[in-house]
């Protein structure tokens, strides 16, 4: 009869402790999709930011035709990314392009002065630190919840609940990490 | 480690207000024994135990900003502010908070509130002025790591129920000193004596509370701050700039001190400072960052 007890405890224990991992797991889970929505949303939000600015400083300096060229052509490939290591290059092509944009304006004083393009460059330079941020915190989940299925004996909750691991957000110019300078 | 920083703080604040509670009523009580009112004084100081303890909790923070003078701040006006914040509530996963402004060259900051959705951070102008953008991300960062962990709340309440217990012990001390002569002959004379010394060492007892929790915190949200920005440098660079000002802040004072992210009252030096100093050494502080 004791026996019996104790094998029952020990196995409502074990049932406990496999429910908090499920749950653990389902929660950080949630959060990675929440993170990359937010990715999303500030990838939206550049996006949306270029048409303004192309206007801007065409405004000033229309003949620098690669340059807006480049832009068409980052702006394209954005639209046409399917998965994450597609958008993570397209979206280099972008701060790239963005990059060569701001760089134009070096050589127009009275665009560097312009108020509508000031208001857009403080725009952008907050929104490619939301990028930034967005990203680690996506990638700081996606560790977190990488780690717990990985370990023993976590793993078997996370292979019973068929836990998939999740890739990190990675922008592979190391250059392109950093927010776009934009002091001049 | 940041859940076990918020169960700590939660146990912390029922630690707090349950002893906050006993303190009130054993003056209340001794009051009653020692000019002879009954059960009265008790019972008035369990009412003014509540009545403080739930607007500590649920007003703290609207008492504390107005204290300081704080303004909301609006979009259109501080768009850098909003920024800043926004991106860094992006890392921190977090509601963003609140926005004030205090009209003070004196550049500090500070967060307060009961929990992240209700949580606000006040800046001076002076921050804003002199702060760049990345040390204006490390200060802030370091409020919202305060938001995070809980620890508004628990200062919050801190700061208001030291307030409402040396202002009770003041009172206490002028009525014995200068209450009708008559109660005081027919007063028990230990029992008095007890009382006045309650009432002298209980704004003490709040005070020591109020160092012992501010301290430590200080450290901890530095390190969240450097967390979250990934720039340890920026914020040892806005600290010692902070420090470096010798503004005093106007609005600050006693009760608000703990709050700030630099010590507002700039009091410097001496071993009896450093004793009741609210914060932790400068040097020390920015040492650590740039350890990290």
């Amino acid at each position: 009869m004791a026996a019996q007890l104790i094998v029952l405890g020990a196995l409502a224990l074990l049932l406990l402790w496999a429910i908090y991992t499920y749950n653990r797991l389902v929660v950080l889970r949630n959060r990675i999709d929440n993170a990359w929505h937010q990715i999303a949303v500030q990838l939206r939000r550049r996006f949306d930011l270029i048409p303004n600015l192309e206007e801007t400083v065409k405004g000033y300096a229309s003949h620098e035709r690669t340059t807006f060229e480049q832009v068409t052509k980052a702006r394209a490939a954005a639209e046409a990314a399917t998965n994450l290591g597609e958008q993570a290059a397209a979206q280099n092509m972008i701060t790239a392009a963005l990059r060569g944009l701001l760089a134009v304006a070096e050589n127009y004083p009275e665009l560097k002065a312009n108020q509508n393009f000031l208001a857009l460059q403080e725009e952008l330079t907050a929104t490619e630190d939301r990028i930034a941020y967005a990203r680690q915190a996506y990638n700081d989940t996606v560790m977190m919840f990488n780690a717990l299925m990985q370990m023993f004996p976590a793993n078997i909750v996370a292979s019973l609940g068929s836990f998939q691991r999740r890739d990190y957000f990675e922008l592979e110019d190391r250059a392109a990490e950093q927010p776009v300078k934009v002091d001049f | 480690m940041i859940f076990e920083a918020i169960a700590a703080n939660r146990r912390l604040t029922v630690l707090l207000l349950v002893a906050f509670t006993g303190l009130l009523a054993g003056l209340g009580y001794l009051a009653g024994e020692i000019w002879r009112l009954g059960p009265w004084p008790l019972v008035a100081a369990l009412v003014v135990a509540f009545f403080s303890s739930w607007s500590a909790y649920f007003y703290s923070d609207a008492i504390v900003l107005r204290v300081s003078g704080a303004q909301p701040a609006s979009h259109d006006q501080y768009p850098e502010l909003y920024n800043a914040v926004e991106g860094l509530c992006l890392a921190a996963m977090m509601p963003r908070p609140r926005l004030y402004v205090i009209e003070d060259s004196a550049p500090n900051a500070f967060a307060t509130g009961r929990d992240p959705q209700h949580a606000a951070i006040a800046v001076t102008t002076g921050l804003l002025a002199k702060t760049d953008r990345e040390e204006l991300k490390g200060v802030v960062a370091h409020e919202l790591s305060h938001i995070r962990r809980y620890d508004i709340r628990l200062m919050a309440i801190v700061a208001v129920l030291a307030g409402t217990v040396a202002l009770l012990a003041d009172w206490l001390q002028r009525s014995f000193f200068y209450g009708p002569r008559r109660s005081r002959e027919r007063g028990n004379a230990p029992l008095a004596l007890l009382g006045f010394a309650a009432a002298l060492l209980a704004p003490l007892a709040a005070l020591l509370m109020q160092l012992a929790i501010s301290r430590r915190r200080e450290f901890l949200a530095d390190a969240g701050s450097a967390e979250l920005t990934r720039n340890p440098g920026a914020l040892a660079s806005a600290l010692e700039k902070l420090d470096a000002d010798s503004d005093p802040l106007e609005v600050a004072n006693k009760a608000t001190a703990p709050l700030y992210i630099v010590n507002p009252l700039k009091e410097h030096g001496g071993w009896l400072n450093s004793l009741f100093s609210t914060h932790p050494p400068l040097p020390e502080r920015v040492r650590r960052l740039r350890a990290l």
